[in-house]
């Protein structure tokens, strides 16, 4: 099975999200970038696939701010092809152009399975995985937390509230939006990393992105209207602890 | 027809989503606004009509593969649906559902799409949604202009509908092509019996993805007995299986309301506040000053959860 995985690079929210000017979009300059924490268990999930049952996983980037180093990250994991597709610019690269240009991609390929992130911390016009199928025609099912292949088909569970989940039958070529990989994401080590970046092994390829675009404007971002905030206890440990346990004791369900 | 506003209700076993309320609310407002009406497509449970409300018509579809739900049948019907009816906008919780069908209409009917809407408004022509991103650090304010539009909203940004007449009740036929299908419903997974129920619980003392490894989790666990209390988690925790799915608070876990929640290495990403915001007593420890948690937390600390959970334990026990 030749499985698919695009990723893409968020900023990392630990760190403060400064404006830009016109405060339509983050201050990218000074932001660091990191592996949009879903696709990394989209990778995680299609190297299983790939162990259970043989095949190939090609990962696919973006052109985003340090995307090499996640995709060297993924052929350290055990990835077979690293492509970086370029063209897409700078700024806020928005789902409807990317699933456009990797439905560009895709074309010059034989593709079983696509497995992507369900979600983005910043897919404000809507996630990948769907967009990308309905481009495609093919069928589609996200929240996945786990993939099972066969010969033409595979058995995904989706997931709902409260530990229920569905297994359903897709036949292929399919679009699979993975909310968690079975197991957690496997780390590389720093070596095989710095091998796979030096062996030269990602690909690049141009896209045009044309049939891409998200119509909407965003007039401004903001920060949310803060309708409270904690009260801040400070102090040691001990002076912390002593105080939590007397507002825990005030609600009356300690002895 | 143009003006119209269209609910997609979210339902699973015969249940509608406490959300499939807030959206008909809504949208009877912004129909209000766009001089249409409130429509609601309700697909493979007619039997669900009679319970709801506040709507001016729902539109049943009835047919064996919408009966459980599938992402490629409900598609298709939905499809069918808007391009019949062509709605101003079409409103998508964001549930497993919503992840699912919202950006593939988008693509699929040509209309642009904002995700994670926690405010709606009608503005002259333009629908002018506010919608959470970047983990709920920011919002953005996005305009969708033209004459057709889809939001998928975060549950509990509205007030439910509030009664109102029972709306008349439309059979749509399904599509063609339900019974040529890629995707098949194989089987309902339960959650697995007999662990405890965490929305049952007067205290939950709960931890997330800063809790670095699963023999950490140890430490909370002597304070969560010392209490009293089960250890419930964030996503993180029980996606890398630390924790049974069942003690998962949030969107795609359960939704709770202690007396007292106390939260440890726990951010705050709008999915876990979305099923905890209204315990009573929130007390949080994260050491990021500017974690979202501490927005909707009572009382807050910035220290090393590993210096202040043996602390707390101390003083309990």
């Amino acid at each position: 099975m030749r499985i698919v995985v695009p990723i893409k690079q968020t900023p990392d929210l630990v760190e403060e999200l400064e404006l830009n000017d016109d405060e339509t979009d983050v201050d990218r300059e000074f932001l660091k970038f990191v592996l949009s924490e879903w696709d990394d268990q989209a990778i995680e999930e299609a190297l299983l696939v790939k162990e259970a049952g043989g095949g190939e996983v090609i990962v696919v980037g973006f052109g985003d701010p340090d995307v090499e180093l996640s995709l060297a990250t993924a052929m350290a994991k055990g990835a077979d092809r690293a492509v970086n597709l370029t063209g897409l610019g700078d700024g806020w690269i928005d789902s409807h152009t990317r699933a456009a240009a990797l439905a560009e991609w895709l074309k010059g390929q034989e593709v079983d399975l696509v497995l992507a992130g369900v979600q983005a911390v910043d897919d404000l016009d809507g996630q990948l995985p769907p967009l990308l199928a309905a481009m495609l025609g093919w069928p589609h099912v996200g929240v996945v937390i786990g993939v099972e292949g066969k010969d033409n088909t595979i058995v995904v569970s989706q997931e709902f509230g409260g530990g229920k989940a569905t297994r359903l039958e897709v036949k292929l070529p399919a679009v699979v939006g993975v909310q968690a990989a079975r197991q957690p994401p496997r780390y590389a080590s720093i070596t095989r990393i710095r091998q796979a970046q030096q062996a030269g092994g990602i690909e690049e390829a141009s896209v045009s992105a044309a049939g891409g675009g998200a119509g909407i404007t965003v007039r401004r971002l903001f920060e949310p209207e803060k309708t409270g905030h904690a009260d801040m206890l400070t102090g040691s440990p001990e002076e912390v602890a002593d105080r939590i346990v007397e507002l825990v004791r005030s609600k009356g369900v300690l002895k | 027809m143009a003006n119209d506003i269209l609910v997609l209700a979210d339902h699973l076993r015969g249940q509608l989503s406490d959300t499939t309320a807030e959206l008909v609310g809504q949208a009877k407002q912004l129909a209000g606004a766009t001089g249409g009406q409130a429509v609601v497509a309700l697909l493979g449970a007619p039997d669900l009509a009679g319970q709801i409300t506040g709507a001016d018509t729902v539109l049943t579809v009835d047919h064996p593969t919408l009966t459980d739900y599938t992402p490629e049948a409900w598609e298709k019907t939905l499809l069918h649906i808007v391009n019949e009816r062509q709605p101003r906008l079409v409103l998508i919780a964001n549930t497993t559902i919503g992840m699912d069908l919202g950006a593939g209409l988008s693509a699929s009917w040509g209309a642009p799409l904002v995700a994670y809407a926690v405010r709606l408004e009608a503005e002259g022509g333009d629908i002018v949604a506010t919608a959470q991103v970047y983990g709920g650090k920011l919002l953005a304010e996005v305009a969708l202009g033209g004459d057709k539009g889809i939001c998928t909203v975060v549950a509990g940004s509205f007030p439910a509908a509030a009664g109102g007449a029972n709306p008349s009740v439309e059979t749509v036929a399904p599509p063609p092509g339900l019974d040529d299908l890629r995707t098949s419903f194989l089987t309902m997974v339960e959650p697995e019996g007999g662990d405890v129920d965490i929305t049952a619980a007067d205290v939950l003392v709960s931890v997330g993805r800063g809790i670095g490894s699963q023999d950490n989790l140890e430490l909370v666990q002597e304070l969560a007995d010392a209490i009293g209390a089960p250890l419930s988690a964030s996503r993180p925790v029980t996606d890398a299986g630390w924790l049974p799915k069942t003690r998962q608070v949030g969107k795609s876990g359960l939704k709770v309301k202690p007396k007292v929640y106390l939260t440890f290495g726990i951010s705050g990403a709008p999915e876990h506040l979305e099923g905890m915001r209204d315990a009573e007593l929130i007390i949080a420890c994260n050491t990021d000053a500017a974690a979202p948690i501490f927005d909707v937390a009572h009382y807050g600390t910035t220290l090393d959860l590993f210096d202040l959970v043996p602390a707390i334990t101390d003083k309990v026990g």
